[in-house]
């Protein structure tokens, strides 16, 4: 047994979250730029920045896909600690201003000092938790690998790890520059 | 106002200037807009030139006179038009590039404009000192006739040179056609323009009437605000000149900067516009007979002036005020018929007599002039050095804080309300400041000391917010036109009162601090025609002024004014008779409606199907085209359906005078509001202009078709109100569509049954439109609604409109903006874009400190309006306020705007019901009371009694606040239908503070035994003054009559045995029992008493744009409810009293 599904399940979990880092960083840099962006108001004129806006949905369905992914592997700790998110985003989708098409942000209100603050704590919240499930999910991966009776580290794992660290650094940095 | 974006143009702008300090004016401009060309091999030396240099070279003088003409020019449309073509010209070539490029950051379409560059590439500035360049009148004077002639035929009046007293009038004449806008109600405000009442005061008797707010009469209705205070700077200026002295005059004028020689004061003044002007080509051949007249009105700058001008009329001295008025009452007059040149004649009038008083007055010289407006005149600097002084230190006032911190027991006093309507809190400013801020009317705050950190302003419990009125229909305003506009280069605020300047080359803005060099062009003053006074300027003189904006603000050329008319022409439509009115109502007033030449209307109907109509010239009669596809609407044509007002106006009649009958026997009951909506969008998308939609049931067909959302029986609920937001987002969408495309749409929903406004509302809210509502308007049901639509339709067809207009909000550095409320859409964090602005449009922010404000003593906000006028100006229109900083939590207290908090607070109440829920409003509202009155209590007031203390400033606000709980927006558990409710929350959020306050909290006054005490004396009636009463039926009597005012109501109660000699005299009834049950008119009887009720109610009248309907209530009548639910301070079945209330309130601090 070289792989169960368990490890298989955190380790794609591992590149989602990944996926889902970048979102998240993605998320504050644009209302960042909605906050205090003077050079130009018109680009943004009628619509949020429409990024922001269509990574909504695909983060939470890939949120969603992993957390059924675990389900099925039986990880019962992991899918514990994501149900909170789980739910919030559901509360959150549900809870949307009435609107036609796929969207969570209303344009009207978005400017809104109150929205804004929410949105960009929102953001800042979601990365922490992203980062710290990212480093879960290694250890997930290493734990559930190993004791499947691989005593030896997997081909893949240690140049995965190598590169997860290099994005992790370079998205802090990233992450903080935009802070400022 | 796009105008942040700039930052790069402006400094691009600002360093030209400084590198060629003399030139002046000329090497740095370009030529604006219109592209038009100038004859590159033109001297531009020669328009400006005169300017600065003159100053320099004395002997210059006789050659300057060319320029003059410009001036008038400003304030009318018209002439602004003309002087923007000079200016234009005046734009570096150099610099334009920059700009160009800067606009497009900033303004979202940056479209066309750079093409217009075409400048003379002849950027070399010429030297001031030259005076060929003067001397060459010749050319000079091709390129103006050229303009002229060609664009402006109007404008030709200007340019007749011939009587020079008449210059004054054509430019007012011919501006007063272009402004329909009939109604300018004279605000009493006025009167808070300090410039004003200096000039106007020593007018005499004719003045006062209008200081007191009666202005109304002396301005007469159709006033632009902007014109009478062109009017007003023109006619000093005429007057100024000399009036023996012929044109040739000005040729002298160059001479003395130093002003030492009365006449050569005035004669520099002259040069100096032509210098400014620039512009004054216009004047071509003109020129001599030009510059007496014109002058003043090159100076133009100085019309902007107006105030000023009446300043500088004030110089000539106090006699000199009259002439504005009477200006005024001409242009106000104006309505297009009456423009133009006869309108000339009368003007002269005033004039004439004027000159010879002016002229004595003036030849005192300089100390005359001094006393009067500018004391300092003689001595810049010192002026300088003591403005900065001012601002840098605040007098205090501490008796006004004393009084306004005395605590109250509110359990205790009874009465509390003034005898007049309270009035806004004085800022606590040393008096130069208090004098230049902006009137409260336009722009308040709800703390007039602000807290120095947000800490403190927690600590108070009270809110931070602004609230604003800013395209108010005044009796005065400068109106500037000047090359540069000077603005701060970091931050972009304009130049406004509340600058220091450092010397006479350097300004520090009052917003961000930084040190910016005052433009040249700037050092001379058009009001005082001195030179090297930058601080007795217009611009920083009043903190309310309009600028005349170059190409640099526009991101496309400005639109024409586009109407379009969405009619709702189903059975419902037709049978309750709106349809009629509108006819009518419209017909009567097309040629009112603001607009110029390019004006443009469509009509778009729908029941079922939509219907254009094609109006274009060459047919005989309109055409009406259908589209019965409105799942997938399309315009059936396309050059026909929006045409020129003026060339179509015959086809259009016959629609207007038709459409009623076409429609008589619809059988069609079915509406396609959605669709007929996109169609109206699709047909106005390429010019944007304003959509007015009628719209009498809820739309049952195509895309935004809605449910009927409301249960009758849950009207009295108490547990909260479902529904008061949008079903459905495609009204938003729309909206906002719209808002892009620079459309406004208002609509009036005239429906007995519920439509679901709250959906159908956000067409409006969104852009930028207003919302009016009738239910239950009938033809022959309801008269009186009928009525009122058919006057507030009138007012709004030809009210004052600006189109695609953005405004923004800028404010000293550590404070920042927080939610804006009202109609439009924010664009940013401090800039609302709205498509279209009119005057009856009220804006409220919410602010919140982010930084401390401990290193300065004033906090200053400026609102900028920057709109596309209906002739096609592009005009910016500046609000400054100014206030002093606090660090004691007691002074935050003693400055407390108990009316404005209270509006504040209604809109975020308004907010928390929409997103939340309604109790949730409700009770954060009781909170804000026991939070703030808690906090005082806890902090401020040292005094351990019992009771419910608070500071008299905000010894109304549990008053106030108990009277929102009770407005229809908020109340529970009284039956309210749904769509009032959201209208009534709708009103709350675009109304400006005056209105609202007459809403929550009417005024209400004892009639029968009103004495002439304290009577205003207005003209030649008397305008009673009755004390105010408080709001309960304890101070209602059988014997009396009571009048309340609710803004749009006024109810007469009349008491059961009230004084048959007061019946008979004033309802022409006998006696109480022979009162008609529905009487909604005052009879015109001759009796004294009838007279000042009839001057009241026209004087409570004039200070509001809506007519308001009166209702006679008699003591018995079942009209009473809607009375008696006025009444606040009373118990109702669902609500609390006033003392009962101050004990839940008690109740509550002490929990």
């Amino acid at each position: 047994m070289a792989f169960t599904f368990a490890a298989f399940c955190y380790m794609l979990a591992l590149l989602l979250t990944a996926a889902l880092i970048f979102f998240a960083i993605w998320h504050i840099i644009a209302f960042d730029e909605l906050k205090t962006d003077y050079k130009n108001p018109i680009d943004q004129c009628n619509t949020l920045n429409p990024t922001v806006e269509k990574l909504v949905l695909p983060e939470y369905l890939i949120h969603v896909f992993f957390c059924v992914m675990f389900l099925c592997a039986a990880e019962w700790l992991t899918l514990g600690l994501n149900m909170p998110l789980l739910a919030y985003h559901v509360w959150r989708y549900t809870s949307r201003p009435v609107m036609s098409g796929p969207g969570l942000y209303d344009p009207t209100t978005i400017m809104n000092a109150d929205v804004l603050a929410y949105c960009q704590k929102e953001g800042w919240c979601k990365l922490a938790f992203y980062l710290l499930s990212f480093f879960y999910y290694l250890y997930g991966y290493v734990i559930s690998t190993i004791s499947t009776g691989m005593l030896s580290l997997p081909p893949l794992l240690l140049p995965s790890i190598r590169v997860c660290y290099l994005y992790l650094l370079s998205f802090c940095l990233y992450g903080y520059e935009s802070n400022n | 106002m796009s105008a942040p974006g700039f930052t790069s143009l402006k400094t691009s702008l600002g360093h030209s200037l400084n590198s060629t300090p003399n030139g002046g004016a000329a090497p740095p401009y370009q030529n604006g807009p219109g592209g038009q060309t100038y004859p590159s091999t033109y001297p531009l030396t020669g328009y400006y030139g005169a300017g600065p240099q003159q100053q320099g070279n004395p002997t210059i003088p006789g050659q300057c006179a060319p320029a003059p003409p410009k001036a008038p020019i400003t304030n009318n449309d018209h002439s602004a038009y003309c002087h923007q073509q000079p200016l234009q010209p005046t734009a570096a070539p150099t610099v334009a590039p920059s700009a160009y490029g800067a606009t497009q950051g900033s303004h979202p379409p940056s479209l066309p404009y750079g093409t217009p560059t075409t400048l003379p590439t002849s950027a070399t500035p010429p030297n001031p000192q030259h005076a060929p360049s003067f001397q060459q009148p010749a050319p000079y004077a091709q390129p103006g006739a050229y303009y002229g002639q060609q664009q402006y035929p109007t404008s030709q009046t200007q340019h007749h040179p011939q009587q020079p007293n008449l210059v004054l009038a054509p430019p007012t004449s011919p501006g007063a056609p272009l402004y329909p806008i009939v109604s300018y109600p004279s605000v009493p405000g006025s009167s808070q323009y300090g410039t004003l009442r200096s000039s106007q005061a020593p007018t005499g008797p004719a003045a006062v009437p209008n200081l007191m707010g009666a202005p109304l009469h002396q301005y007469a209705p159709g006033n632009d605000t902007s014109h009478p205070a062109s009017t007003a700077a023109v006619p000093p200026g005429y007057s100024m000149a000399p009036p023996g002295q012929p044109a040739t005059v000005n040729g002298q004028g160059n001479a003395d900067p130093v002003l030492q020689h009365y006449d050569q004061s005035h004669q520099a003044p002259m040069t100096h516009d032509h210098y400014r002007g620039g512009v004054k080509h216009n004047t071509g051949g003109a020129d001599r007979d030009m510059p007496p007249l014109g002058i003043p009105s090159t100076s133009v700058n100085s019309s902007p002036g107006h105030q000023q001008g009446g300043d500088s009329s004030s110089t000539t001295t106090g006699s000199a005020s009259p002439v504005p008025n009477s200006y005024d009452s001409l242009e106000g007059g104006s309505y297009p018929e009456f423009s133009n040149p006869p309108s000339a004649d009368m003007p002269n009038q005033p004039v004439y007599q004027q000159r010879p008083v002016s002229r004595t007055d003036s030849s005192p010289s300089h100390g005359g002039y001094n006393q009067t407006g500018y004391q300092h005149l003689p001595q810049p600097f010192p002026n300088m050095s003591q403005l900065s002084a001012a601002l840098g230190g605040l007098s205090g006032v501490p008796e006004l804080e004393v009084e306004a911190l005395r605590p109250v027991n509110l359990l205790q006093e009874r009465n509390l309300l003034p005898h007049q309507p309270l009035d806004a809190p004085e800022p606590n400013l040393s008096a130069d400041l208090k004098k230049a801020n902006c009137s409260p009317d336009t722009f308040r705050c709800t703390l007039t000391n602000i807290p120095q950190t947000q800490a403190l302003l927690n600590k108070a419990r009270l809110p931070l917010g602004l609230l604003l009125h800013p395209f108010r229909d005044l009796a005065q305003l400068p109106v500037i036109t000047s090359n540069t506009i000077v603005r701060c280069r970091s931050c972009r605020t304009y130049i406004n009162p509340f600058v220091s300047f450092l010397d006479q080359r350097r300004w520090k803005c009052n917003l961000c601090y930084r040190v910016n060099d005052v433009p040249d062009e700037f050092m001379y003053n058009p009001v005082t025609r001195s030179y090297g006074e930058p601080h007795k300027r217009p611009e920083v003189q009043n903190s309310t002024v309009e600028f005349i904006a170059s190409s640099d603000y526009m991101l496309r050329p400005p639109q024409p004014a586009v109407y379009l008319f969405v009619l709702d022409v189903s059975h419902n439509a037709v049978e309750g008779g709106y349809l009629n009115v509108f006819c009518h109502t419209l017909l009567e007033n097309l040629d009112k409606m603001p607009g110029d030449t390019r004006t443009r209307v469509g009509f778009i109907t729908f029941n079922s199907t939509i219907h254009f109509y094609n109006l274009h010239e060459s047919l005989s009669q309109p055409q009406m085209l259908v589209v019965s596809d409105i799942d997938d609407i399309f315009i059936p044509t396309h050059d026909s359906l929006l045409v020129n007002l003026k060339e179509s106006r015959v086809l259009v009649r016959v629609l207007l005078t038709s459409l009623h009958s076409m429609f008589s026997q619809t059988r069609e009951t079915h509406s396609a509001l959605g669709p007929a909506l996109q169609a109206a969008y699709k047909l106005t998308s390429p010019t944007g202009g304003r959509v007015s939609v009628f719209q009498t049931q809820l739309p049952t067909l195509g895309p935004g078709l809605l449910q009927s959302r409301e249960d009758p029986n849950q009207r009295s609920s108490t547990k909260g109100v479902q529904h008061l937001g949008p079903a459905t987002d495609f009204y938003k969408k729309l909206a906002l569509d719209c808002s892009g495309q620079q459309i406004g749409v208002d609509l009036f929903l005239l429906s007995s049954q519920y439509s679901d406004l709250a959906s159908l509302a956000c067409m409006s809210k969104f852009s930028a439109g207003s919302i009016f509502y009738y239910p239950s308007l009938h033809h022959v049901h309801n008269p009186a609604q009928l009525d009122k639509f058919q006057k507030d339709l009138e007012r709004y067809l030809t009210r004052k409109i600006g189109f695609e207009a953005v405004m923004r909000i800028r404010c000293t550095k550590g404070l920042s903006i927080h939610t804006f409320h009202g109609n439009f859409f924010v664009r940013s964090t401090d800039l609302l874009s709205l498509a279209n602005i009119n005057p009856d449009s009220g804006f409220a922010v919410q602010m919140s400190i982010e930084e401390s404000l401990a290193d300065t003593s004033l906090a200053c906000f400026q609102s900028a309006l920057l709109y596309t006028s209906s002739k096609g100006k592009r005009r910016i229109r500046v609000h400054t306020l100014c206030l002093p900083v606090v660090s004691q939590l007691s002074d935050v207290y003693a400055g407390a705007d108990v009316q404005a908090i209270t509006c504040l607070l209604a809109n975020m109440a308004i907010d928390r019901s929409i997103s939340s829920s309604l109790s949730d409003a409700r009770d954060a509202l009781v909170n804000a009371v026991v939070d703030s009155l808690s906090a005082y209590k806890n902090t401020v007031s040292n005094i351990q009694q019992s009771g419910l203390i608070a500071p008299a400033a905000l010894c109304l606000f549990p008053l106030y606040v108990l009277a929102l709980l009770k407005q229809k927006a908020l109340r529970m558990g009284t039956s309210t239908k749904l769509d009032e409710r959201v209208f009534a929350m709708c009103e709350f959020k675009s109304q400006p503070l005056q209105q609202i306050m007459h809403a929550v909290h009417p005024d209400l006054y004892r009639l029968d035994t009103m004495s002439d005490q304290g009577a205003l004396h207005l003209n030649d009636c008397i305008v009673p003054q009755p004390h105010l009463l408080h709001l309960t039926a304890e101070k209602l009597t059988r014997e009396g009559a009571f009048l309340m005012d609710c803004g749009s109501v006024f109810y007469l109660w009349i008491g059961k045995c009230c004084n048959d000699v007061f019946i008979r005299d004033v309802l022409g009834c006998p006696n109480h029992a022979s009162i008609p049950p529905s009487m909604t008119q005052i009879p015109e009887l001759e009796t004294p008493l009838s007279e000042r009720l009839r001057a009241l109610l026209a004087w409570l009248q004039d200070s509001r744009p809506f007519s308001s309907t009166l209702h006679v209530v008699k003591d018995d009548a079942t009209a009473k409810t809607s009375f008696f639910q006025h009444l606040v301070e009373d118990r109702s079945e669902s609500a609390l009293s006033y003392y009962e209330f101050l004990l839940h309130i008690q109740q509550q601090m002490s929990k």
